[in-house]
């Protein structure tokens, strides 16, 4: 049997723990991009190497993935925003998470071709 | 006639005629033990009781200590949602044993009961009040006024001011909002949603006139802003109280200074 069960919280808590998760997988992306940034001052070939592997359908998926992350930490901070500024915020917030995770997935639609369309050039042809 | 009650013992071979009518059901009660006596470690413990659906898991609990097993403890007092004395994990979410009924747990699975989390459990559902109620204590939960004489007469209120504070008078002190936030798991000197809520009560009641004082001890690095709106706290309220809310509202005190 389990040793203690999860807390069975609801939106407001599963939000939170995905704008946390969200959170730490930009703070990862910042930390590759400035170190491979820095890179093009040590030495311009290995840049363009390292840049070169970024085109590559692998690292595409890993790009829309930093999109769908950016996308949500973004929007919901805005809700987050709103839940301590705006008086009536808590009252929604079930509401606005709906419309985040709404327009969220219109965006993430809408960029599926300018990530992905490279990648599937490169996989099946032009 | 035949009365559909024999028909339906006769249907189910039950030799006892009557029986098809009780409103009794067999539902698996899965309790967190702990007993520092006894092991280090909490264990999880099943229990059968013969229950209305109708009947609370507070009766459940009464059942299985009465009839079963004498040595869960756990805390009521009125039973009757009022003490606050109850509030346990059912099922993973905070609640009042005594305002819960089976029916509303879908008693086909195990139903389980835990402590409340975040706070050191001392035997079975019974958890140390103690840091919950000092963070109570320390927001200086009581009228503070400048006039130092004999009051002589009312403090009169219009019911605009007192409807201002209204929801944060409902408290119990149950600790079912402060030990449902993940911040107080991780961090229990974080103040937790009741005492702020409980703060509030006074920072905006109009005869009070130590809000400025209670709202500095809530700007402290364990204080409000510790908030990330999770939402548990409203969620889990037994008296409906919109605990985030609440906190927002101070938060907000803190940054425009009105009140």
């Amino acid at each position: 049997m389990p040793a203690g069960t999860l807390y069975r919280g609801r939106e407001g808590m599963w939000s939170w723990v995905a704008h946390r998760v969200t959170g730490v997988l930009i703070f990862f992306f910042l930390f590759v991009h400035v170190l491979d940034t820095a890179l093009v001052r040590v030495s311009p070939e290995d840049y363009d190497n390292v840049v070169a592997t970024y085109k590559t359908p692998l690292v595409a998926v890993l790009e829309y993935g930093l999109v769908a992350a950016i996308l949500f930490h973004a929007l919901n901070g805005l809700r987050v925003i709103a839940v301590d500024f705006w008086s009536k915020g808590p009252r929604y917030q079930k509401q606005m998470l709906w419309t985040v995770v709404g327009v969220w997935v219109v965006l993430m639609i809408g960029a599926i071709y300018p990530v992905l369309g490279h990648a599937y050039r490169e996989l099946f042809g032009s | 006639m035949a009365t559909p009650t024999l028909d339906k013992a006769d249907a189910a071979g039950t030799p006892e005629p009557g029986f098809a009518d009780s409103p009794y059901i067999t539902a698996t009660f899965r309790i967190r033990r702990f007993n520092s006596e006894v092991s280090a470690e909490a264990t999880w413990e099943d229990f059968q009781v013969e229950i209305d659906p109708k009947e609370r898991v507070l009766d459940a609990l009464h059942k299985i200590k009465w009839e079963l097993d004498g040595t869960l403890t756990f805390r009521r007092s009125c039973a009757h949602g009022i003490c606050g004395s109850d509030a346990m994990r059912i099922n993973g979410k905070n609640r009042l044993a005594c305002k819960t009924l089976i029916k509303d747990l879908n008693p086909e699975k195990p139903i389980t009961v835990e402590a409340i989390k975040g706070l050191t459990v001392l035997k079975d559902l019974v958890v140390d009040m103690d840091p919950f109620f000092q963070a109570y204590r320390d927001v200086m939960p009581f009228l503070i006024t400048k006039e130092t004489n004999e009051p002589t007469r009312e403090r009169l209120q219009t019911a605009e001011d007192r409807e201002r504070f209204d929801d944060t008078t409902k408290c119990i002190l149950c600790a079912a909002c402060t030990s449902s936030c993940p911040v107080f798991w991780n961090d229990g000197q974080y103040f937790g949603p009741a005492a702020i809520v409980n703060a509030h009560r006074f920072i905006f009641d109009s005869r009070d006139d130590a809000a400025e004082q209670r709202l500095e001890i809530l700007n402290d690095r364990d204080g409000v802003w510790r908030c990330r709106t999770t939402f548990n706290c409203t969620d889990a309220c037994p008296r409906g109280i919109e605990v985030t809310k609440a906190i927002q509202e101070v938060k907000r005190a803190l940054i425009t200074r009105r009140y």
